[in-house]
């Protein structure tokens, strides 16, 4: 139950940059899986070749991520792409990038051994892996952090605005196009920090990029688009859910509970959704 | 007619034909097994995107579980040949049926949802292939360990089993691009088309919207079945990771979008297209190289065709011969001298509410029209005229009361059952389907409202409507290219179209100048020399008071006043609620 909700920290992690994107800014990326895996690698090859330690090799990956999200958006903006066609695109993308990563570090998988990865700490008769307890704090101060942004400070209430209604907003003095680009820079940042954390905690292989999307996009759908907190909410109840199907049931069954609990809140139909 | 117009409309036909035989014949022109193998993969990628299309190109609902369906139409070939023994071609229908079965299933529970986003609608059809794909993994189907197909005798339709292979997969690819040729120029094609366009429209015009998704849904995931049944075969050994992949739903997906997913061949160009390229990386020995050449082919043709091809050369072709403009016929409609206003009462509303949560927008109405009047329907703005004319049609269901068109009770109907009836509305601010040009947007509405009749004759009538409405030299344009005063007119033709007995305007003549005013009062008058009975709700006075037999005033949701429109615009109690001053007549 423990191990389900830490492993929903990942979840609810990746499902941040998604949720936002999709809930914000009206684009469905399908690349933010193949970001999150580019930055794991870029990890990996820097702590393993050039012995950079995780916290650094994050200080410069997840910037760098930013600039690739900022990239992205300039070409969605330049061409007026729409929610079908962003889909399209980004897996085009993403295809693209998993291609490049087994180009570069072959389709074999890696691991990135370090003295964290055994870690853990006592609490009664648990013992709570370290990574996985730094990956939730770290997954809930962001949540929390973009969810006060979103609510308090102007720049969040014009963007909740410009999602709404981005003609009004623009009457209004929103600039849209600056808070797109900034968004959109932060979404691919947060799977950069994502990554980095898949790179200390995962096996890594280039497939794996699929991995997670199913689950993943129940977790957005569920956590309701657009919300942070609502995102990390929902990505530690599947996680908990999953792993009281795997003690239950059988580990294999631990894909049908994600999707059922997916299907049952869309067709409940509840009002926050 | 000369030969070059016999020429360009039989040279398809002919070309088609001649691809049938030369496909037909290829596996018997001695050519090497990689090439049988090769043509197979493109038949199976173009059935399986064709399939997609018929619902989510045509209709627009935006799937991302093909994957289940066509994996279902495997597990099902698999499991009554190697369990059951079952020969194998007989298991191919079986495997039709009970994907299209699952689509039905599907389908019933989620087009009853009120508010089905196209995106939910894409993840609740991928989250249903996850759930089946671990119920068969889990369940002696699979197993978990795969099926293996070897032992399964082989029909011997040809000399070699890769040859027997291609031509089933040959014969479901015509009979798939058949269906989809079909469905595009039947009606439930247009039904379709017009769901993509506008849900709600093609509702109020006639298309039994929930019906036909549904019909569109079991052929879709029925082919996808059918397609999986002789894939199983051509496989060999079935795995669930491998049947449920994800980059089948997508492959599908973006093989429509390139070549045009709303035309019936678009998705055979994108298929044929993607499929070779990926065969030429795959057999040169760079695969991967090949994948993501493909995927950068996809970026730039999304970027730049975001239509698909087929829509873009037939956008070219357009340009570049255009067609003749016959000119703008201005019609002027001969009025005859106002109809007798007869006895029969047309449409009786009786104690109808209509209530929105706590809101009461209607607070019992009871009115009686009778036969070829004008009836004009006016109040302040919040006074319930819009929603009284969305109860008659069907748009709302009634919280109480009866409403009956003609002598028949057509409340609690669904609004495409009272459209049929003889009901037809226009809106307030033009809704026409976007994609469709004026002449479609009308011979849709004739062929849904109205009687059963000839497609030909429909498309005169159509013609005959547009020229009407003055619209004629703009059959082919698309909505978009029309101004405000056309495109009401187009909401006008649309409904004249359907030979309503009853027709609902609602603010015709908002937003037009005066001389467009005038214009839209002829019309009005002509539409009733034709026989039907109007209502309009309209705000500008002088078009209330030359144009109706009678009037009724709302105010708050109940009827407020009711009678001649001289007399009624001077009761002084209607002045003050309505006007704020006196109207000088």
């Amino acid at each position: 139950m423990i191990s389900g909700v830490l492993a929903g920290g990942m979840y609810g992690l990746l499902a941040l940059g998604l949720s936002l994107s999709w809930g914000l800014l009206k684009l469905v990326n399908l690349s933010h899986f193949a970001l999150a895996f580019l930055a794991a690698y870029l990890t990996y090859e820097l702590g393993t070749t050039y012995h950079v330690a995780p916290w650094w090799s994050a200080a410069m990956v997840v910037p760098a991520m930013f600039l690739i999200g900022v990239a992205q958006h300039w070409l969605f903006d330049r061409f007026k792409v729409n929610e079908l066609a962003s889909l399209l695109i980004t897996f085009s993308f993403a295809v693209i990038l998993e291609v490049a990563i087994q180009l570069y570090w072959t389709a074999d998988y890696r691991r990135f051994e370090t003295p964290y990865s055994t870690l853990s700490i006592k609490a009664g008769p648990f013992y709570i892996p370290v990574l996985e307890l730094v990956l939730c704090l770290v997954a809930g101060v962001l949540a929390w952090g973009t969810w006060l942004w979103l609510r308090k400070t102007y720049v969040g209430k014009a963007l909740r605005a410009a999602a709404e209604d981005a003609d009004i907003a623009a009457a209004y003095g929103v600039d849209y196009k600056k808070l797109a680009y900034l968004l959109s820079g932060m979404g691919a940042a947060y799977a950069g920090v994502a990554g980095t954390f898949i790179a200390l905690i995962a096996t890594l292989a280039p497939a794996q990029i699929w991995a997670w999307l199913g689950v993943v996009f129940a977790v957005v759908i569920i956590g309701r688009l657009g919300n942070p907190l609502g995102a990390l909410a929902a990505g530690m109840l599947i996680g908990a859910s999953e792993s009281l199907a795997m003690a239950v049931l059988s580990p294999a069954w631990a894909p049908v509970v994600s999707f059922s609990v997916l299907i049952a809140i869309l067709l409940w139909d509840p009002e926050w959704l | 007619m000369n030969a070059a117009r016999v020429i360009s409309r039989d040279l398809p036909k002919v070309v088609a034909g001649l691809g049938i035989v030369a496909f037909a014949l290829l596996p018997t022109a001695g050519l090497p097994a990689f090439y049988d193998s090769f043509f197979y993969l493109v038949f199976f990628w173009v059935s399986l995107s064709t399939s997609w299309a018929l619902l989510s190109g045509f209709a627009g609902y935006f799937s991302l579980g093909h994957a289940a369906f066509f994996g279902v139409g495997m597990y099902t070939t698999a499991t009554l040949t190697t369990k059951f023994q079952v020969p194998f071609l007989a298991t191919i229908p079986a495997a039709a049926a009970i994907a299209a079965l699952l689509g039905i299933g599907i389908g019933a529970v989620v087009f009853r949802l009120r508010r089905l986003r196209g995106e939910l609608f894409a993840l609740l059809t991928l989250a249903v292939t996850f759930v089946i794909a671990t119920i068969i993994l889990n369940t002696p189907i699979d197993g978990g360990g795969g099926v293996f197909m070897s032992a399964v005798p082989l029909p011997h339709l040809m000399s070699t089993p890769t040859g027997t292979i291609y031509m089933l997969g040959f014969a479901m690819c015509v009979l798939t691009l058949a269906t989809a040729w079909w469905v595009a120029h039947s009606r439930l094609g247009m039904g379709l088309f017009a769901i993509h366009d506008d849900e709600d429209v093609a509702e109020a015009k006639g298309v039994p919207t929930f019906r036909y998704k549904l019909l569109a849904f079991a052929l879709s995931a029925g082919i996808a079945g059918a397609v999986g049944g002789i894939h199983a075969m051509y496989v060999g050994f079935l795995t669930v990771a491998g049947t449920f992949e994800l980059t089948v739903p997508l492959y599908v997906v973006l093989m429509s979008v390139l070549g045009g997913s709303r035309h019936w061949f678009g998705p055979a160009i994108g298929a044929a297209a993607i499929t070779t390229l990926l065969y030429a990386f795959i057999s040169g020995g760079e695969a991967m190289v090949g994948r993501a050449i493909v995927g950068l082919i996809l970026i730039l043709a999304i970027l730049w065709l975001p239509d698909g091809v087929i829509p873009a050369i037939q956008h070219w072709l357009k340009r570049r011969r255009p067609r003749p403009d016959r000119g703008r016929a201005e019609v002027v409609p001969v009025v005859p001298a106002a109809p007798p206003i007869r006895d029969r009462p047309i449409l009786e509303v009786r104690a109808v509410t209509k209530r929105f949560g706590g809101l009461q927008a209607l607070g019992g109405v009871d009115l009686e029209l009778r036969e070829g009047e004008i009836f004009g329907l006016v109040g302040p703005n919040g006074s319930g005229k819009t929603t009284l004319i969305n109860v008659i049609a069907g748009h709302y269901p009634l919280s109480s009361g009866t409403v009956a068109v003609d002598g028949v009770e057509i409340g609690g109907l669904p609004a495409h059952d009272i459209a049929r009836r003889g009901v037809a509305r226009t809106y307030q601010i033009p809704r026409p389907f976007a994609t469709l040009s004026v002449l479609d947007n009308v011979v849709m509405a004739a062929t849904f409202g109205g009687p059963l009749r000839a497609r030909l004759e429909i498309r005169d009538e159509a013609r005959h409507w547009i020229g009407f409405t003055g619209l004629a030299g703009k059959e082919a344009a698309l909505p978009a290219e029309l101004n405000l005063h056309e495109r009401k007119f187009l909401e006008l033709a649309r409904a004249l179209a359907a030979r309503p007995k009853l027709l609902l305007l609602d603010e015709v003549l908002s937003g037009l100048n005066p001389a467009e005013v005038d214009n839209a009062i002829r019309l009005v008058r002509a539409i009733r020399a034709q026989g039907a009975t109007i209502v309009f709700v309209e705000h500008l006075m002088r078009a209330v008071v030359e144009l109706s037999d009678r009037i009724a005033v709302l105010n708050e949701g109940k009827l407020f006043a009711l009678g001649v429109p001289r007399e009624v615009m001077r009761d002084p109690r209607v002045v003050s609620i309505y006007l704020g001053k006196a109207y000088a007549a």
